[in-house]
């Protein structure tokens, strides 16, 4: 009852007049932030955070975290409409999204996308309303060696249930993990896979490098070749029956979508973890647990709608850690700390005690910027759909522009432009051989916070493996990262075992 | 000129520096400013204390428009610094550049071969001193320094230490630990301090030696317990925990929150950000701070700081040393 008293408190601060033009206006601008590929929530974030002095710190973050929540839902738009991830986030939404919009859906996968996105973040909202504060407890019984088994999951998530060549998976997963290596290893401190000593790769091979080269030039690449000049999108319409359509076929999707949400929610919450393993595991459990998984990967709304909500949901857990504990869970959420040390507000234990009407004013306004973002997001999908309507010649001239401006732009650096040009050539190469890139991308970005974890895991427990086993929670998620292994392939051997009996009789 | 040249006079901390800039271009010395946006880089990981204090900073300097252009705080914590020192180093004569450093500005040259001499950097402003408290979980049984070394001793090796990367200051202030009560621990590296507060809560690791600024928020919320500062005297914010020294162990350690640029930065612009810093340590806001996050303002600029880093540099040098004399032994 005193939670709900708080929250009507905080609403009367997120619904003032100010503050709402504030969440339209963040939202706007945080959706086409996200829809670009190359800049993301981090971004739009950065550049507005000096702004907000003009207004009182309430609003402030009020704002940052609608540009979030605004980029959160416009990272499916690159995805469906360009195959291109704008973030990590988004990754598993192309592997739906991108072949709806292929067979002329785009519209109908916009729809899913906004909607998972809407339940999404409201299914996270409501339980970081009910939950905050005894939450932060599990974020804390979060050691190295529960993030090693919960990445370790998220891997097997993808070899077990997806549905490509899984020995074609496991390499490219492996070669996500070389390639994670590359740069300063945290540990020694010593330079690994530097080329000699080629100073750009101290930093490491950025996710964005590595997914603007293989889904972006590769993608062109390997179009040009298959339909020299007829375009491979069909072009796309969108009328209110679509809607109306698109909503009601998500109304079947429910199941979907609450899991895909109390799991976003969860693993968001896990400092560290964040929404790209939550959005995969969402991805392949909707999968799995469905009646027809091979119809997977070829343009299934419920492939669009589960990484969706997930991501979503794992965007709202990723403040919960930042609030209660000021452990930022995500670099945008680092920011956001930024932001509140800026204020004067001290993020931590003592935040809900010390300053109740500035944190519910903030959770208020999640919801109010959820509401905005799905009713904006909707209003413009015709005109995103509009752009795919463009002649493929003048359509992948453009795309190849954002792509290598989206690519130069983060870190100003020449050597990106490059490793994004060789990256486009191994992306169109792997494309034709018919390897999947998603495990490669997923494991660049997965790949360092796996080893930084074992490593410590195994430090502190005196080089004892059997660690990540003894220790409950991560023993737990250990024997479902066996078990979705193991299950794919009982699976499959029993189908291959009865094929091999048949022709026999 | 005459009444530049009092001007500049006035501004005691930054006046050789000027006078330096004043002898190539005297009339930009005055009117340089910075073109575009400035990058600050962090030599540590989101969420630490390096990094909330650099990010402090940028906000302090906004809100009090010290600077013309905004200031972008950019995280390049990968191997201990190494990354931010190699970034520096490759940027040189740039004069939009400034980097926050810690104690690893000396020790990751020391211990890895990045090519980096720190004496080829610009030295801009040393803003405070840090200082380090040892802690433990609220829930440990731990009160004083005492039963934290019988409970060391008891774990036969096993004591899970955590602090920041190998060979960073929290890592040199364990060493320091180890040799002076003839103790072994289990040394766990983390990003940043901010991840090493919240294991530290969480139960993962034992104890630690975090800054006070980076568990502050727990200690405020029950969490935590400081055993002993190693610094010469009692901490304000903590009356009630004693010195490492007060005990008889003679342990004090700083981590020095300072600013660095690359080599060859134009001094007209070396000048503008002294002097952008001199007017920031003036504020209200960094008073108030340092006094609540136990931080001891002490501001250096120009050849002294200089100095003092080459002597801080030096004396890492001998304890690291001593660390890999142990290691091998």
């Amino acid at each position: 009852m005193d939670t709900l008293a708080l929250l009507a408190d905080g609403f009367a601060t997120s619904l003032s007049p100010l503050n709402l033009m504030i969440v339209l206006l963040g939202v706007t601008a945080g959706l086409f932030i996200g829809a670009m590929p190359g800049l993301g929530s981090v971004n739009g974030v950065a550049i507005v955070l000096p702004l907000t002095f003009i207004v009182p710190p309430s609003s402030a973050i009020i704002l940052l975290c609608a540009i979030y929540y605004g980029a959160m839902y416009g990272g499916a738009i690159s995805s469906i409409l360009l195959g291109i991830p704008g973030a990590s986030t988004a990754v598993a939404t192309t592997f739906d999204g991108r072949p709806l919009a292929q067979q002329g859906k785009a519209g109908l996968a916009l729809i899913a996308a906004a909607v998972a996105s809407f339940i999404g973040g409201t299914i996270s909202v409501v339980l970081f309303t009910l939950f905050a504060v005894p939450l932060a407890d599990l974020a804390l019984a979060f050691g190295p060696a529960e993030e090693f088994a919960l990445v370790l999951m998220a891997f097997t998530t993808f070899v077990g249930l997806g549905g490509d060549d899984k020995l074609k998976t496991i390499i490219m997963i492996c070669l996500g993990l070389v390639l994670s290596t590359v740069g300063l290893d945290l540990i020694s401190g010593q330079p690994r896979l530097i080329f000699g000593d080629l100073p750009g790769f101290y930093s490491g091979i950025s996710f964005l490098v590595l997914a603007i080269g293989v889904y972006g030039i590769g993608e062109i690449l390997y179009t040009i070749e298959s339909s020299r000049t007829a375009p491979q999108v069909t072009p796309a319409r969108i009328t209110l029956r679509d809607l109306v359509d698109g909503i009601r076929t998500m109304n079947r999707m429910w199941r979907t979508m609450s899991l895909g949400s109390f799991l976003g929610f969860f693993v968001g919450m896990l400092p560290a973890a964040g929404a790209t393993p939550a959005a995969l595991m969402a991805y392949g459990i909707a999968r799995s647990t469905s009646k027809t998984p091979a119809s997977f990967g070829k343009g299934n709304l419920e492939g669009v709608a589960a990484p969706e909500t997930a991501n979503n949901a794992a965007s709202t857990g990723s403040l919960l850690p930042m609030l209660t504990l000021g452990i930022p869970g995500s670099p945008t959420t680092a920011l956001l700390l930024g932001g509140m040390v800026m204020w004067g507000l001290m993020p931590g234990p003592m935040l809900f005690i010390e300053q109740p009407e500035f944190v519910w004013g903030l959770i208020s306004s999640l919801y109010t910027a959820n509401f905005a973002a799905v009713a904006i997001n909707i209003a413009l999908i015709p005109l995103f759909v509009w752009a795919l309507r463009m002649p493929f010649t003048v359509l992948c001239a453009l795309v190849m522009v954002l792509c290598i401006v989206g690519g130069f732009a983060p870190s100003q650096k020449m050597h990106d432009v490059w490793l994004i040009a060789g990256f486009g050539v191994a992306g169109y190469l792997l494309r034709k051989a018919d390897y999947p890139l998603a495990p490669l991308v997923l494991a660049l970005v997965l790949g360092p916070l796996m080893e930084k974890s074992f490593r410590q895991t195994l430090i502190a427990e005196q080089g004892n493996i059997f660690a990540f086993v003894e220790r409950p929670l991560s023993g737990t998620f250990i024997a479902l990262a066996a078990l979705f292994f193991v299950l794919p392939l009982v699976k499959y051997l029993r189908k291959g075992g009865a094929r091999s009996i048949a022709p026999a009789e | 000129m005459i009444y530049k040249m009092t001007r500049r006079a006035a501004l005691a901390g930054v006046a050789s520096i000027a006078m330096i800039a004043a002898g190539a271009t005297s009339a930009l010395a005055e009117n340089w400013k910075p073109q575009k946006p400035v990058e600050m880089v962090i030599m540590a990981g989101q969420g630490g204390g390096a990094d909330r204090l650099a990010r402090l900073f940028q906000s302090i300097i906004q809100k009090e428009k010290l600077s013309s252009m905004p200031i972008l705080p950019v995280n390049k914590g990968g191997g201990s610094g190494a990354e931010a020192l190699r970034y520096l180093k490759d940027n040189a004569g740039d004069a939009h550049k400034i980097m926050a450093t810690l104690n690893s500005y000396y020790t990751t040259p020391l211990r890895t071969d990045i090519g980096v001499d720190i004496e080829e950097f610009t030295p801009i402003a040393r803003m405070a001193l840090d200082t380090f408290v040892l802690w433990v979980n609220a829930d440990s049984d731990i009160q004083t320094m005492d039963d934290w070394v019988a409970a060391v001793k008891a774990s036969g090796g096993e004591w899970k230490m955590g602090g920041t990367g190998t060979g960073q200051e929290d890592s040199l202030v364990t060493a320091m630990l180890e040799k002076e009560f003839d103790i072994k621990v289990t040394y766990v590296p983390f990003k940043g301090g901010g991840d090493v507060a919240k294991n530290l809560v969480g139960g993962h690791i034992d104890s630690t030696v975090n800054n006070p600024s980076e568990q502050m928020g727990f200690w405020q919320a029950g969490k935590s317990r400081p055993i002993a500062a190693f610094t010469p005297e009692r901490l304000e914010v903590f009356p009630d925990v004693p010195t490492a020294r007060e005990l008889g162990h003679d342990i004090v350690y700083w981590m020095q929150r300072s600013f660095v640029a690359p080599k060859d930065m134009p001094a007209e612009a070396v000048t503008y950000y002294t002097e952008m810093f001199q007017k920031l340590a003036e504020t209200e806001e960094w008073q108030t701070y340092t006094k609540d996050k136990a931080l001891i303002a002490d501001f250096l600029t120009g050849d002294e700081l200089q100095a003092y880093f080459i002597e801080e540099r030096d004396k890492h040098a001998a304890i690291l040393a001593d660390m890999e004399g142990d290691g091998s032994s």
